[in-house]
Formats: structure tokens, C-alpha cells, sequence
């Protein structure tokens, strides 16, 4: 069991070192959504479900959620090999980009 | 008795001139200022050129990153003083977690008479068998009021921030309704899947926030379940169908009643307690669903808040209006 611990505990650190280094945004955000489950799995191991059950439910869930629409409403979900060729149509209709 | 005058007589009184200047339809000044029209703003061609290649050339001198010694030195000791602040914090939080009291040491200073009471006889005064939400709705129940209004706050600046007014186009249609032009339409998978995984989402939430005295759980975890779940429901069927039975007006009324109906619950067991009177409210028997005196009734309330908030911070960011 504590090896198992000690295996997610080296997750996190790893999840936390790529999601600052990641260049792409929504990579991040997967990375930070992968974190939260992690973290979720490890409140349970120390005995409170309680944390665990909002950890997943607004760690992992609602707030990534929200993340994801402001990517969009920012326009960072774009990939970056369209990027330059559909700048133009971009700012025609705000919103289109996924 | 007032008497009406004639038109050419009222137009020279003070009360006619007042008002004229009020209303704004009499410039003061036109008759009574000698005026010139003004000239066409204009510059000839050279000083524009000219005037164009100073600022190039200015701005080349500061960009010239080979030679300009104060630009490479700001990036050299930027990048420095960055990694050096990174350092001290990395030292400083370190240090700060040394001189933290062992895990799971038998004398720390967290094994005090509280928690011991707390696991002793909470269920006997609180009568909550999950002794978690005995502790966070019952002992500490001002913290978690708190912390609700907090969340209503956030929602409120949310509003502040990101409601937009209603846009009409020439024809007077609503364009903030035409949302969900952009995204891919009636997708079959999501609804499909929304369609199974909604209510078996939502029951749960709803089993978390009933039975947050019984077992893990309570309001605020229950709470966000059902906001998760009310958000896979929106994204599925659109803002047409979610405004059905849930709009602006029903989050206000559903926060402010449930909000109030915490602090009336709250402020009852604050004046027995304090003047020693018996609460009306039994105890019950613990394990059962009726049970445990007002915890029921306010992680009823936190769910309710914390549902809410979920769904409209998310419509907040998708639409800033609803």
C-alpha cells in the first residue's frame, strides 16, 4: 500500500512540474484535471471520502469545466498549424473556434 | 390668480430663459461670441516622412539587441532575479514545512481536548453518525454560513463581471440567444450518453446532500454533484431547454430563500444554546434518515446554494446572460 502511495504522490509532482511547463493551454488543463483525480484517490486512501467526493466532483469536474469555456471564449483552443491561416475568418464570427 | 401672458411677452422673462438653458436648446454663446470656422487639420507631406523615420529609427535604436547594453542587461538580470526569487520561495516554504509538527505524531499539537471531544460525544449531541458533517454543520455551523455566503458572493461578482446587455440585431431578434450556433448541433453521442448519465448523476447529488449525516458526503459536495450533472444537461440540449426550470430568477429566489432559511435555522440553536433553553427539535434516533436535528434541513440548504452557484458561474461564462 505504501508503494502505491508513494507512486501517486510522485504523480502529482510530475502533473504539477508538466502543467506549469506545457506550452499548450489545453494540455494544462488536462494535466491539472489528471492532478485532481489523483488527489482525489489519495484523500480517499487517507481515510476522508468526504474531501474525496468534492475533491472530484469540483476539482476534477466544474472547475475544469469552467476552464475549458474560457479557453474558448479566449480563443486559445485553436491548434496552432490553423492559427495563421484562419486569423482572418476568426474575428468574422467570435466563438467558432474549437 | 395667475394670468397667462402672450408668447412674445413669456419669452422675455428669466423663468423661460432658465428653462431654455436647462433644456438645453439655446446655445448661450451663439450671437453673443464673435466666431471663426475652423481649419481643416492638415500636414504636408515632408514632415509626416520625416516624422515617420525619426520614430523608425528611434525605435530601432532601442530594439537593437546586439548593441543596446541596458536591454541585454534587463534581460540578463531579469532572468536572474526571477530564478533567484523562485529559489527563495522554494527555501523559504521548506523551511516553513521543517518546523511543521511530524505526520501522524501521537503529540501534536492537533490530538488537543477538541477533537477528542468531537469523536467522544458528538454523536450524542449532535446525532450525526458522520461526525465530519457533525462537526462542520453543528459545532462550527457559523464557518459553513460563512462559506455559503462567500459562494453567493462570488456569484454576484461573476454577475458583475461578465453579464453582457441583451443585443438586438435589425430585426430585433436576441443574438445572445444564437449561442449555440457555434457549437456542433444535436450531437447524438452527447445526448445519448446525457440521457443515461443525467439522472443517474443528479439522484446521486441528491442522495450525497440527504444522507451527509449518515454517511461521507453533505451540502457542498452533494451541491456540486448536481450542478456537474445540470451542466452535462446544458452542454447535451442547449440553453432553451435548461431555461424551462432554470433561470436568473429562480437561482435569486433559490439562494436568498435557502440562504435565509440557514441563518433562521442557525440563529434558533445559537439563542437555546445560549440562554440554556431545551431545542424542540429531538435528536432522533442516529442512523435513521430523520434524524440529527437541523443538519438535515441545512445541508439541504448548502446543496441548494452550491447547485446553483455551480450552474450559473458555468452560464455566466458561456453566455452572461440568462
Amino acid at each position: 500500500m505504501q508503494i502505491f502511495v508513494n507512486i501517486l504522490l510522485g504523480f502529482l509532482i510530475l502533473c504539477a512540474i508538466a502543467a506549469s511547463l506545457s506550452k499548450n493551454l489545453l494540455n494544462t488543463i488536462l494535466i491539472f484535471m489528471s492532478y485532481s483525480l489523483v488527489m482525489s484517490i489519495i484523500w480517499i486512501l487517507l481515510e476522508s471520502p468526504d474531501l474525496a467526493i468534492t475533491e472530484a466532483a469540483v476539482g476534477a469536474g466544474v472547475t475544469s469545466v469552467l476552464f475549458f469555456v474560457t479557453l474558448k471564449k479566449i480563443q486559445a483552443m485553436v491548434k496552432t498549424e490553423k492559427k495563421e491561416g484562419e486569423e482572418g475568418n476568426e474575428q468574422e464570427n467570435p466563438g467558432s473556434g474549437i | 390668480m395667475s394670468r397667462k401672458i402672450p408668447d412674445q411677452e413669456y419669452e422675455k422673462t428669466r423663468s423661460f430663459r432658465l428653462k431654455q438653458w436647462l433644456d438645453g436648446t439655446k446655445d448661450p454663446f451663439i450671437g453673443n461670441v464673435e466666431m471663426k470656422p475652423q481649419k481643416e487639420f492638415a500636414e504636408d507631406e515632408q514632415t509626416v516622412f520625416t516624422r515617420k523615420k525619426e520614430k523608425e529609427q528611434r525605435r530601432e535604436r532601442v530594439y537593437d539587441l546586439a548593441h543596446n547594453w541596458e536591454v541585454i542587461g534587463f534581460e540578463k538580470g531579469y532572468r536572474l532575479f526571477s530564478g533567484l526569487f523562485c529559489l527563495f520561495l522554494v527555501v523559504m516554504l521548506l523551511i516553513a514545512v521543517s518546523y511543521l509538527p511530524s505526520y501522524g505524531h501521537a503529540e501534536n499539537p492537533v490530538n488537543n481536548e477538541v477533537s477528542k471531544r468531537y469523536i467522544e460525544d458528538g454523536l450524542q449531541e449532535t446525532g450525526a453518525v458522520n461526525i465530519v458533517t457533525g462537526m462542520i454543520l453543528d459545532y462550527r455551523a457559523f464557518d459553513t454560513l460563512g462559506e455559503s455566503h462567500v459562494l453567493f458572493i462570488a456569484t454576484c461578482t461573476v454577475l458583475i463581471l461578465l453579464r453582457k446587455d441583451r443585443k438586438k440585431d435589425e430585426n430585433g431578434n436576441d443574438i445572445s440567444v444564437s449561442d449555440r450556433i457555434y457549437e456542433p448541433k444535436n450531437d447524438v453521442i452527447l445526448q445519448m450518453a446525457a440521457r443515461v448519465l443525467v439522472p443517474l448523476i443528479i439522484i446521486f447529488g441528491i442522495y450525497v446532500v440527504l444522507c451527509g449525516h449518515l454517511g461521507p458526503g453533505g451540502g457542498f459536495s452533494g451541491g456540486a454533484i448536481i450542478g456537474a450533472g445540470l451542466i452535462l444537461y446544458l452542454n447535451a440540449f442547449g440553453f432553451q431547454k435548461t431555461e424551462r426550470f432554470f433561470t436568473g430568477k429562480t437561482y435569486k429566489i433559490l439562494s436568498v430563500s435557502a440562504l435565509s432559511c440557514y441563518c433562521l435555522a442557525k440563529s434558533y440553536s445559537f439563542y437555546t444554546g445560549a440562554n440554556h433553553i431545551e431545542s424542540v427539535i429531538p435528536l432522533g434516533t442516529p442512523g435513521a434518515i430523520l434524524s440529527s436535528g437541523l443538519i438535515l434541513i441545512l445541508n439541504i440548504c448548502v446543496g441548494v446554494v452550491v447547485a446553483g452557484t455551480m450552474y450559473t458561474f458555468y452560464v455566466m461564462f458561456r453566455k452572461g446572460d440568462y
